[in-house]
């Protein structure tokens, strides 16, 4: 990167600084007629000069320029105006130049913000594509949040300074210098005088400026240390007792205050100073104005009017001068700024452009071997991982790499992958260098899964097809305002320095994985599910998330039929008391006291958890049913026994979701309320604590909590409470809530909900278990399977898939590099989270469905279990971080070498 | 039955007689209320064990499998516990428990067991000195057995 801020900037923007600078100097022109037109005002209609006869008229807007070797043309001759017209005249167009200059500055001031802007984005751009093209050892030296706060805070100001750096020195200095040369005009010596004050005050403001700096830092350091010291006290306080050392440590505590409040006083003396000396110099210049301008009249070598615009235009000359002092502070700050980030962003062997270079066309197959070649390989460290190792790997081949501990065999998958660069050696595919070839053509005839997986925050679809992202190569359509944007994004982007690939393309390569398109890609994709044992999961996943109504319909359209399947089978198994169906009139046990009232989902905000105890038209349900007191009573009951329970369990225990009533975070808010509101009276409690205390019982299940609060009679009055919530729920609330309906489907609940249409009994031995089987039968039978599985792919799987098991990560890992359909697939210990068996059958799936449709690409499998090798062609072995065996796993085993001590 | 009474009824097994109520409480609402109904089978010999059972009402026959089939070598009644070694260690299940009546039982699942015990080392303490207990008697009882064989 460049490593001056001032010519970074000029070489990306100099057509447009140059732009905005003639910009500005041609501002200066209105700017100085605005001082010019004072003096004639007060001149000229005010005291009368040109008009000492009655009716004497002047003329206005006479144009005739005097021009030399050619004298004075006459162009126009203006109109004639009295004194009273002259006087209006003018006064408008003074007022036209008020608004040309505003006009100006707007001008002005957007295209520099834009500019800023611009560059801020073309920077953040240009650090994200260094991080895209860093080696892949620089990423174990750097911290992720630090690189992230770089790009996003610590270049921020960078924008809006870049906007500023040429245009507010030429605008701030083109005002002084107008205003100092139109002074100079009215009166060389006034001029001369303004000019000296002038200079004054810009050498010695920035340098008193600079103590008041370096004031500031020695405040923050001290400051810093004076907490540091007192937190040592408080951490050693038992040994200044056991040494008598009280006394020392006030000494040390008063002599820190001391010298902090020096620095302190210092600094608001010095601080005051400066502005007092400022505000001096300012100020004296219009004193001296006044005194020799004054002089000057009162000789007559100056007129009035003069005096009076001299003295305006200086009233503008202190604020350019101060703002461009304070431009001059920033430049120096954003130069430190931008030094940081270009020192955190320099790396040597930075991966060149080139090899990144975005195809769209497909890439034809990599029928080479893959080959490595007296390949070493170390760790951050420099400890040596593999030494010159060299094997051929051909296309077509299943080869099983096994290794003792630290044998190297990861390290060696790394290297193929590319996730390691070569100490010595290297990789090649079909005899050149790996590190050679465009990421294209690596990126997609090669697919690497490993342990280590990192998911992107997104859906599991979005997870799944994420290597067939290469190129936006189906591009969206836009029309009429879509388009109109799509172009602006477009243009902004290339005057950004960004690449304008459109986002909203189909970037999936449906022809890698032999498909059409969207309509038959989930086919492929199923298969490759099924093969890594994840579609049951994914299944549950669907099962337990809300449709998207739209895409789902058949869902939607069937949940009938789906429910009294349901309803059928447990019939039929006897096991019809395991589902307690939601009926309108009954209370439903198994559900909370909660969804009893509601009797529906809430859809919005409004009726949701707990903001429903505070809900206006609830609570008058509540009233009337008189529900809201034995409601407040129960919660009081349930927030005891709540804390009783939980409260000495550490916040992240996993007993807490066991607690429906409240989080970790909540405890402590319900501890002092619980305090506060025992023995107070129900009537003297305020609304917020009412709701708090009732919200709880909302969560309340009697046979899962049992805590004994719920009674026949408070049922009926449950069920009484509800018909008349929904008998008279007002329009605005209407679409905040979905009615337990049994003959529609509820879009607010999850597919399994919705099924179920009820609650499974708590005190059924297995129940969820049971019913789960149950359901994917039913949806087998009717076949609503693929359905269900496709909401399971809009599982969004949180930041770094953190809402998926480890295994079941892995497996997404291993279903991503399946799908790509490439002709190398290299796997490292893929599935350690989990079991042997699981591993095996995975393992066999794996062989099998990379063979579909007639590929036959080459697997390398890095195992952690020897004993698997025997499903493969070869088997390579490595110890000590050398290759020792190579051979069939008959070979090996007829041998005595390592591979047969491993295995036994 | 509520929670309190199945604290009671935790209270009088040996096993956690010592333990505080107040955790008895935690491990209780944490643990499931199940029933089953007559022949319903609550673990199979063999099984890996996840889960202790506390009886709370009906009775439950323990079966051994043997060469002549299943039988019967002991009834569980109220206010007893089976499977409980599952949870302290992994053991596959010794034999197999079947409901011969309708059977409620508060089900300790063995990870929330653990936990407890990992968070609160007084109820460790207290389970410690219970199993040790049975231990001296165990040994005893050998002790005895074998001075009586020989």
């Amino acid at each position: 990167m460049e490593p001056s801020l001032a010519r970074y900037i000029w070489s990306h923007t100099k057509r447009q600084q140059l732009w905005i600078v003639v910009i500005v100097v041609l501002s200066m022109i209105p700017y100085f007629l605005s001082f010019d037109l004072p003096k004639l005002i007060v001149n000229g209609p005010i005291q009368g000069g040109g008009f000492e006869a009655p009716g004497a008229t002047q003329p206005f807007m006479e144009f005739s320029p005097d021009l030399p070797f050619i004298g004075e043309i006459h162009i126009f001759s203006g109109f004639e105006l009295t004194r009273e017209g002259m006087l209006v005249a003018l006064s408008l167009v003074f007022l036209l130049l008020v608004i040309i200059n505003g006009l100006f500055k707007f001008y002005i001031n957007t295209y520099k913000g834009r500019l800023g802007e611009r560059m801020l984005r073309r920077i953040r751009f240009e650090l994200v594509d260094r991080v895209l093209r860093f080696p892949p050892q620089y990423f174990k030296r750097v911290k992720s949040a630090e690189v992230a706060s770089l790009v996003k805070d610590e270049v921020e100001p960078l924008g809006g300074f870049i906007g500023d750096a040429f245009v507010q020195p030429a605008l701030l200095g083109g005002q002084a210098l107008t205003a100092m040369l139109f002074i100079m005009v009215q009166n060389f010596w006034l001029g001369m005088m303004a000019f000296a004050i002038v200079s004054v005050q810009i050498v010695l403001i920035p340098q008193m400026r600079k103590r008041l700096l370096r004031l500031g830092r020695e405040r923050q350091i001290t400051a810093r240390a004076l907490s540091g010291r007192v937190g040592e006290i408080v951490d050693g306080i038992g040994t200044v007792h056991v040494h008598d050392t009280s006394n020392y440590e006030r000494a040390d505590i008063a002599a820190r205050l001391g010298r902090i409040f020096k620095i302190r006083y210092d600094l608001y003396q010095w601080k005051f100073l400066v502005k007092f000396l400022n505000n001096l110099l300012a100020q004296v210049t219009p004193f001296l104005f006044y005194l020799i301008g004054g002089y000057l009249v009162l000789r007559g070598r100056l007129d009035v009017g003069q005096l009076v615009a001299v003295i305006t235009a200086y009233k503008d000359l202190p604020g350019p001068l101060k703002e461009l002092i304070d431009w001059d502070q920033a430049r120096q700050d954003v130069q430190v700024k931008y030094a940081q980030v270009v020192e955190q962003f320099s790396a040597e062997n930075l991966i060149e452009p080139e090899i990144q270079t975005v195809r769209y066309e497909p890439v034809g197959a990599l029928s080479g071997p893959l080959a490595a070649v007296n390949l070493s390989l170390a760790d951050d460290g420099g400890a040596t991982l593999v030494e010159r190792v060299s094997f051929e790997i051909h296309p077509g081949e299943t080869v099983a790499i096994v290794s003792t501990t630290a044998g190297g065999a990861e390290a060696v998958a790394e290297a193929i992958a590319r996730l390691n660069r070569p100490e010595g050696g290297k990789v090649t595919a079909g005899g050149v260098d790996l590190l050679e070839l465009p990421e294209a053509v690596t990126g997609r005839r090669m697919a690497y899964a490993s342990s280590d997986v990192f998911l992107f925050h997104g859906s599991l679809r979005d997870n799944l097809l994420y290597g067939l992202k290469h190129a936006p190569l189906r591009p969206a359509t836009y029309e009429g305002g879509e388009a109109e944007l799509r172009r602006w994004n477009i243009e902004e982007a290339r005057k950004a320095g960004n690449p304008d690939f459109d986002l909203g393309s189909d970037w999936i390569d449906y022809g890698a994985i032999g498909a059409s398109g969207p309509q038959d890609l989930f086919a492929v994709v199923r298969n490759v599910l099924n093969a890594v044992v994840l579609s049951q999961d994914i299944l549950d996943l669907g099962l337990r998330s809300p449709i998207e109504p739209k895409r789902h319909k058949a869902l939607i359209d069937r949940v009938l039929e789906l429910r009294n399947a349901l309803r059928a089978r447990l019939e039929e198994e006897g096991l019809s008391e395991l589902v307690v169906p939601f009926e309108p009139g009954a209370y439903n046990k198994e559900a909370t006291i909660g969804e009893n009232l509601l009797f529906g989902v809430a859809a919005g905000p409004a009726l949701a958890d707990k903001a429903l105890a505070a809900n206006p038209y609830f609570l008058s349900i509540l009233r009337r049913t008189g529900l809201g007191r034995t409601l407040y009573e129960m919660g009081l009951e349930i927030a005891e026994q709540a804390l009783e329970l939980f409260a000495d369990l550490p916040p992240n225990h996993p007993f807490f979701q066991q607690l429906a009533f409240m989080t970790p975070e909540e405890i402590p808010a319900y501890e002092t309320l619980l305090q506060k509101l025992t023995n107070k009276p129900f009537e003297a409690v305020s609304p917020a604590d009412r709701a708090m205390i009732v919200a709880l019982s909302f969560a309340y299940i009697e046979p899962r909590h049992r805590f004994g609060l719920l009674s026949e009679d408070l049922m009926e009055r449950i069920v009484e409470a509800r018909n008349l919530f929904h008998q008279g729920l007002p329009r605005e609330l209407r679409g905040q809530i979905e009615r337990y309906d049994p003959m529609t489907y509820i879009t607010a609940a999850s597919v399994m909900d919705n099924i179920l249409f009820g609650r499974i009994g708590h005190n059924h031995p297995d129940g969820p278990e049971r019913i789960r089987a149950i359901v994917t039968e039913i949806l087998e039978t009717l076949d609503l399977h693929d359905e269900v599985l496709d909401v399971g792919l809009d599982f969004n799987v949180g930041a770094g898939g953190r809402r998926l098991t480890g295994g079941q990560r892995q497996k997404v890992d291993v279903a991503r590099a399946l799908l790509k359909r490439a002709d190398f697939i290299v796997l490292n210990r893929p599935l350690a989270a989990l079991d042997q068996r699981a591993q095996g059958q995975i393992l066999r799936n794996v062989l099998e469905e990379a063979r579909r449709g007639g590929h036959s690409p080459a697997v390398i499998w890095v195992l952690s279990n020897p004993a698997m090798a025997a499903m493969f062609d070869r088997v390579i072995v490595f110890s000590a971080g050398r290759l020792v065996e190579d051979g069939t796993h008959e070979t090996l085993l007829a041998g005595n070498g390592i591979f047969k001590e491993l295995l036994s | 039955m509520l929670l309190k009474d199945e604290v009671g009824m935790l209270q009088r097994i040996p096993l956690f007689s010592g333990v505080e109520p107040a955790k008895l409480k935690l491990l209780a609402f944490t643990s499931d209320r199940v029933s089953y109904g007559p022949g319903q089978i609550l673990f199979k010999q063999g099984d890996e064990g996840d889960a202790a059972y506390v009886i709370l009402s009906g009775t439950a026959d323990i079966l051994v499998d043997s060469e002549s089939g299943q039988i019967k070598v002991a009834e569980a009644e109220p206010n007893s516990i089976v499977g409980e070694i599952a949870i302290l260690c992994d053991v596959s299940r010794t034999a197999t428990v079947r409901a011969s009546g309708p059977l409620e039982v508060l089900r300790i699942r063995k990870d929330h067991f653990l936990r407890l015990l990992r968070e609160f080392p007084e109820i460790t303490i207290e389970i410690l000195r219970a199993l040790a207990d049975r231990l001296s008697h165990t040994t005893a009882e050998l002790i005895d057995a074998r001075s009586g064989r020989d």
